[in-house]
């Protein structure tokens, strides 16, 4: 029976990965930290953890990288080397190393050998080794056949307080060859002296049959030291001098008995190379997630409460005839529905916990980062978080990783200042970044802060000016300069920095967020710092909608989105040449988009006036969106389009309504580029249109 | 056939050994690390004892002395999973009451044979 | 929904070791067959949901158990002229393979017509029809009955990345 154990491959890498961060994490609290020896212990336990593990999966060569590791980290532990400061950014590197050859062993890819080799090599140059000696095996030289063997085995009294049973040391021997055994009881003592729990009764035992003393003796392996042991070769009763192979007579050495063994050395290619698996698409994300189990108990009494209610509502159901039902039971069918109403947010509610894990997992790669940049920059920072354990979704999470590195790596770069910047005004020398999140309504808010620079404004209008965003004559809020930093193309740094990369930053970030229905914004005291604040909602997977209607079509606009809804005043219309048409709110001038015309439906009315404007935020301002009516608002279940179809512009999803129809959730900002591509190819069929009555 | 308590922090190692366990028909108590095991094994009627040496909280070495202090676990067989690097831990295990050992890295039919020899 | 409450449909125990079971259908007055195996469930017709902006054999959406599928109709495909829908129209809902996965989608039709099996000696290969039946749609041609049955690709025939072209690029 051959047992397939590439099955705990995944957790392997699982654990391999959290492993290697709590090994990151160590090393970089490594200066701080005053129980030192404690800290490389750790390190040691989870290097020495991957190594086994790789080495029972099959993967050797991360096994052998890793040994490396280990055995630097042995020094440490043992005081047998000091942890000095390279050592520590060499064990961080490796550190990368491994978390790469993971990686691609996880995914089926190449391994980077090069660098493995590099880094490798570094360890192994420090270490004191030549690299990559070559574990030279010595196998035992065996004889060839032979007659047989004599044992003389006489426990020490303690013998059997090791676990260890003669009697199944004998029936390892029986199965070799032929054996008699003959038991000597000299050594038993009087009864009244007799220790029950040891042992002193001896064996001979003869063994006969084509062994190797080798394996003889590896019958005994366990219990070296609790025994004495004579293994003897037996002498043949025929002597075939003569027949004896001249070749080998030579190496016919005589072996004398002994109680060592020699152990069989794991051969390197003892075990089948794990076979590569099947190529399988990589997973968009991660596809597995680790439950607290009272999130599980609260949804299984959740469903509990859902099963009563619902045996509730059937019992009243049966029983009716057509002729009962009377206002009582429609009172009670009533008082049961709004339970089940009560169960099935409840359920959603506890549903949604699950898939909620405390941002400490993205926050948590943000120490190496500031770590790695201090080395580079020759900057001082400190990186200070808090309300790590603020809890959002998943997908959310991972969604915000990107943006997140961002944002910080541009408050070290752009934010803080240099040390000597800093303390020529009058600042600590090392500047603080701070990580922060919290739940607020119902969003998580996460704030990146620093206490550099600030934001110049003057130059940030300059530059705006500059790129046509604004022109000299606007009369801008400071909240209004500031969001010019999220303007697509602006960038005020003079070079580009490898670290921050170029201007395409910051409105990258701001459609990344938005994209999951949230916010960014910024506020900056020049000399004193920055802050970024970031609005989440809880939840990828419910929208909060507006529904409306476009003639025969429902459609769900997301709340978050609707700025106004309001009644179309025609006085306040007007036409462009290019036949777009402007709506005068208040003191701006917003376009409309017609959806009946980005969508290609059928419209109950043409003429604004009749049907309603949705006014919504869109990436680039306030847009109007003409609809036919507005209904009612509810919460609704994102639904992919693209599981079965593809992704549609204009659409975001889809959802499903009460009544088992399909309605499609708008995106807005896909709608307004329909808007306008048809705007641009058809400039006049719109004005005729708008013109025409319905 | 037996019951079998495997000790190892390694959740990959630890499912391995119990999967292969099972499959040959034996009961499984797993514990990953020394604190655990000895709560685990409570009350229980162990047949064999596999531990790993390098865990948390407790490591392999104390646990068998903690195990053979137990009326219990005077004879059970206890054999702990090293690596090839850790010799001198063979010793310190059979100093400390161990019956024997099982080298890692190993597969799953190297472990049932090891399995075999002692409980026969 | 009559036609397919009447249809005995019974997948995979006739089938011979050397051949497929199809479903065959009406369309248009011929018969046309999918692989039995990749037919999840047939439906009566229901309204759809329009996805804007997709070329007119694209339906729209409907809701199957909570999932969203596409409909396809067969005969807007073709390019055949349209039928009204009536009691006997019904939506065949399919498994398609694309590269990356397995998608739910569903084509109408003019009604279900039986199971049967094919020996894959039986299947000739498909002249070039000319028109709006390509080539790479047909599996090839079978006789069931005396009919010709017309035996689709439904992977090729359902490619997604042709249906979700926008209007304005058709040309």
């Amino acid at each position: 029976m051959s047992i397939d154990i590439s099955q705990f491959h995944e957790v392997f890498f699982e654990e391999s990965f959290e492993g290697l961060e709590i090994m990151e994490n160590s090393l970089l609290g490594l200066s701080e930290s005053d129980d030192a020896l404690d800290v490389i212990n750790n390190i040691f336990r989870a290097a020495h953890s991957i190594k086994g593990g790789s080495a029972t999966f099959g993967f050797m060569e991360i096994s052998k990288f890793t040994h490396v590791m280990e055995t630097l980290l042995d020094e440490m532990r043992n005081n047998e080397r000091p942890v000095t400061v390279d050592a520590v950014e060499l064990l961080l590197e490796a550190t990368d190393v491994l978390s790469g050859m993971l990686t691609q062993v996880q995914d089926d890819e190449e391994l980077d050998s090069e660098r493995i080799k590099n880094v490798q090599g570094q360890l192994e140059t420090m270490l004191g080794v030549a690299p990559e000696a070559d574990v030279v095996e010595t196998v035992a030289n065996e004889d060839g056949a032979e007659s047989g063997w004599t044992i003389k085995f006489i426990p020490l009294p303690h013998l059997l307080s090791t676990g260890n049973d003669p009697v199944r040391m004998f029936r390892e021997l029986a199965a070799l060859g032929d054996m008699t055994v003959s038991v000597n009881i000299e050594a038993l003592p009087q009864l009244a002296e007799l220790e029950p729990e040891e042992c002193f009764i001896s064996w001979s035992l003869e063994l006969n049959g084509d062994i190797e003393e080798q394996q003889v003796a590896e019958v005994f392996d366990w219990v070296d030291g609790d025994c004495e042991l004579v293994i003897q070769k037996r002498i043949n009763e025929i002597d075939d001098s003569e027949d004896k192979n001249p070749e080998m007579s030579g190496d016919n050495a005589e072996k004398p008995a002994e109680a060592e063994q020699l152990k069989d050395v794991a051969k390197q290619d003892r075990r089948e190379k794990p076979e590569r698996r099947s190529k399988k698409p990589k997973a968009a994300e991660a596809s597995s997630i680790r439950v607290g189990i009272d999130k599980i108990d609260i949804l299984i009494n959740m469903v509990g409460e859902l099963v009563i209610t619902q045996s509730m509502l059937s019992q009243m159901g049966e029983s009716a005839d057509e002729n009962s039902f009377d206002a009582e039971r429609i009172e009670k069918l009533q008082d049961g529905l709004s339970q089940l109403e009560r169960n099935t947010r409840e359920l959603q509610e506890a549903v949604m916990q699950i898939r909620m894990l405390p941002i400490s997992f993205a926050f948590n790669r943000f120490p190496r980062v500031v770590h790695d940049y201090c080395r580079k920059s020759g900057k001082k920072i400190e990186l200070v978080i808090s309300g790590e354990q603020t809890e959002l979704d998943k997908t959310v999470m991972e969604k915000i990783n990107d943006p997140l590195v961002h944002l910080v790596r541009n408050s070290m770069d752009h934010g803080v200042e240099t040390p000597e910047v800093r303390l020529a005004s009058g600042k600590p020398e090392t500047g603080t970044v701070m990580l922060d999140a919290y739940h607020k309504g119902g969003s998580i808010v996460i704030e990146i802060k620093d206490d550099g620079a600030g934001i110049n404004k003057d130059r940030i209008l300059s530059k705006g000016i500059e790129k046509g965003l604004v022109s000299e004559s606007d009369v801008l809020t400071d909240e209004q300069v500031f969001d010019l930093l999220f303007l697509p193309g602006f960038s005020t740094a003079k070079e580009v920095t490898d670290v921050s990369g170029r201007g395409v930053g910051m409105d990258v970030v701001r459609r990344n967020i938005k994209s999951l229905g949230g916010n960014i914004e910024v506020t900056s005291t020049e000399g004193k710092g920055s802050t970024f604040t970031i609005r989440l909602p809880l939840t990828l997977a419910i929208l909060d909608g507006q529904l409306i209607r476009v003639g025969n079509e429902m459609y769900i606009i997301p709340l978050t989105a609707i700025v106004e809804s309001i009644q179309i005043n025609e006085d306040r219309i007007n036409g462009i040449a290019s036949g777009s048409e402007l709506y005068k709110l208040r003191n701006e001038y917003i376009p409309v988009v017609r959806m009946h015309e980005s969508f290609g439906v059928e419209a109950e009315f043409h003429e604004l006036t009749k049907g309603l404007l949705v006014v919504v935020e869109g990436d680039e301002g306030k847009v109007g969106i003409f609809v036919d009516r507005l209904l009612g608002q509810q919460q609704v279940v994102i639904k992919s389009l693209e599981t079965n179809f593809k992704g549609v512009p204009g659409v975001s999803g889809a959802t499903i309504l009460g009544d088992g129809t399909v309605a499609l959730i708008v995106d807005i900002a896909g709608l307004v580029s329909l808007a306008q591509s048809k705007a641009l190819k058809n400039p006049y069929d719109i004005a005729e249109q708008s013109d025409a009555v319905a | 056939m037996a019951t079998i308590l495997a000790v190892d922090d390694s959740n990959s190692m630890r499912q391995m050994v119990s999967f292969t366990l099972k499959q040959a028909g034996h009961d499984v108590v797993e514990a990953a690390d020394g604190v655990q095991a000895l709560a685990v094994a409570k009350g229980k009627s162990i047949n064999l004892v596999l531990s790993d040496v390098n865990m948390p909280n407790m490591n392999g070495i104390e646990l068998v002395k903690e195990l053979r202090a137990l009326p219990d676990f005077k004879f059970t067989p206890i054999l702990m999973l090293t690596t090839e690097s850790g010799a001198n831990l063979k010793q310190e295990g059979k100093a400390a009451g161990a019956t024997g050992w099982l080298v890692k890295p190993f597969n799953p039919e190297q472990l049932l044979s090891t399995i075999n020899r002692v409980l026969g | 929904m009559s036609t397919a409450e009447a249809l005995d449909v019974q997948i995979g125990s006739e089938a011979n070791s050397q051949g497929d079971q199809y479903l065959t259908f009406l369309l248009a007055g011929e018969e046309y067959g999918v692989d039995i195996l990749r037919v999840v469930e047939i439906k009566g017709w229901q309204t759809a949901t329009q996805i804007p902006n997709t070329p007119e054999y694209v339906q729209g959406v409907i809701n199957i158990r909570g999932t969203i599928v596409p409909i396809i109709d067969l005969r807007k495909r073709f390019g055949m002229p349209d039928l009204e829908y009536s009691q006997t129209t019904v939506v065949i809902v399919l498994y398609v393979n694309t590269q990356e996965r397995t998608r739910t989608m569903g084509i109408v039709v003019d009604g279900v017509s039986d199971v049967c099996n094919v020996a894959d000696e039986d299947l000739k290969s498909a002249p070039d029809f000319g028109g709006s039946i390509s080539v790479e749609y047909v599996k090839g041609l079978s006789t069931v009955n005396e009919n010709m049955v017309i035996l689709l690709d439904i992977d090729h025939l359902l490619n997604s990345h042709e249906l979700a072209q926008i209007a304005a690029s058709d040309s």
